[in-house]
């Protein structure tokens, strides 16, 4: 299943980068030392840490996307580093409880 | 290619939105090379957390990365404050990271805990008051 499928489901919108890989798995967290080590490549990591770290972290673990829970604002140079890294960044104004229910009915609607 | 390959850094303690670059591009350094995604998963996320230990905890520092046909080996020296006890520094859950630090998303007291877990060599030699070095070796 690809970003862009579920991007409607969970009410998002992409803020950059590219829609149309396929994910697979789902990380939910904002403590970035436990995301480091959980976010798996090709993972949709929701969360609600919206500063340059977290695009520090996608860089190195490479999510096919990050969703920003409850509509977060984006920090001006964590957009820019971001799009510099080829990050997938996705906004949702749905809690992180809310985006992870309707991606786990999408995921099991989709097998 | 060359015996060995050297990368070095230097850190700064000031800026943490630039926290983390040094390891991005080894990472990029490392995929480059075609070196096996699960080696360079390793050496990421180990780097990343003793960067950001240096900025957060250390006022930055240097980092120097050696690769050899045989191993990674990742240095990090900072002029810091030291670390009083080392073992307690080490284990999960424990941190003295400030509430502006853990409003970043640091501060879950899990960067020692990965650097050990995905490195095959883990050594701290660290000073009250005169600094922290951290050796960590990923075998290739
Ligand atoms: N380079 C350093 N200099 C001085 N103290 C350090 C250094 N690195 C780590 N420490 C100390 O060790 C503690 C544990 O480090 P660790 O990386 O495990 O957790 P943290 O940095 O507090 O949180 P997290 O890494 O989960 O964001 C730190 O809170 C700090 O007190
Ligand atoms: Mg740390």
């Amino acid at each position: 299943m690809t970003v862009n499928e579920i991007c409607e489901r969970i009410e998002a919108s992409v803020i950059c980068g590219d829609a149309s890989k396929n994910f697979d798995g789902v990380y939910v967290g904002d403590l970035l030392s436990r995301a480091m080590s959980h976010v798996e490549g090709g993972n949709i990591w929701v969360t609600i840490m919206s500063n340059v770290n977290v695009v520090a972290v996608a860089t190195l673990t490479e999510p096919a996307a990050v969703v920003l829970a409850e509509e977060v604002d984006l920090q001006e140079d964590a957009l820019k580093s971001a799009m510099e890294n080829g990050i997938t960044l996705l906004s949702s104004p749905l809690s992180a409880y809310e985006i992870c229910v309707r991606l786990h009915n999408a995921v099991s609607e989709g097998e | 290619m060359p015996d060995t390959l050297k990368f070095h850094f230097d850190i700064d303690g000031s800026d943490f939105s630039s926290a983390g670059a040094a390891s991005v591009m080894v990472k990029k350094k490392l995929r480059q090379l075609a070196y096996d995604p699960e080696i360079i998963r390793k050496v990421s996320i180990a780097m990343y957390e003793g960067e950001i230990n240096m900025v957060i905890h250390a006022n930055g520092g240097t980092a120097d990365v050696e690769v050899s046909d045989e191993e990674i080996v990742i240095i990090l020296s900072d002029k810091g404050p030291g670390i009083p006890n080392v073992e307690l520094a080490m284990q999960a859950g424990y941190s003295t990271a400030h509430d502006n630090i853990r409003n970043l998303g640091f501060g879950a007291g899990m960067g020692f805990p990965n650097m050990k877990k995905y490195t095959d060599y883990l050594n701290v030699d660290t000073v009250v008051g005169e600094g922290t070095t951290i050796t960590m070796k990923v075998k290739l």
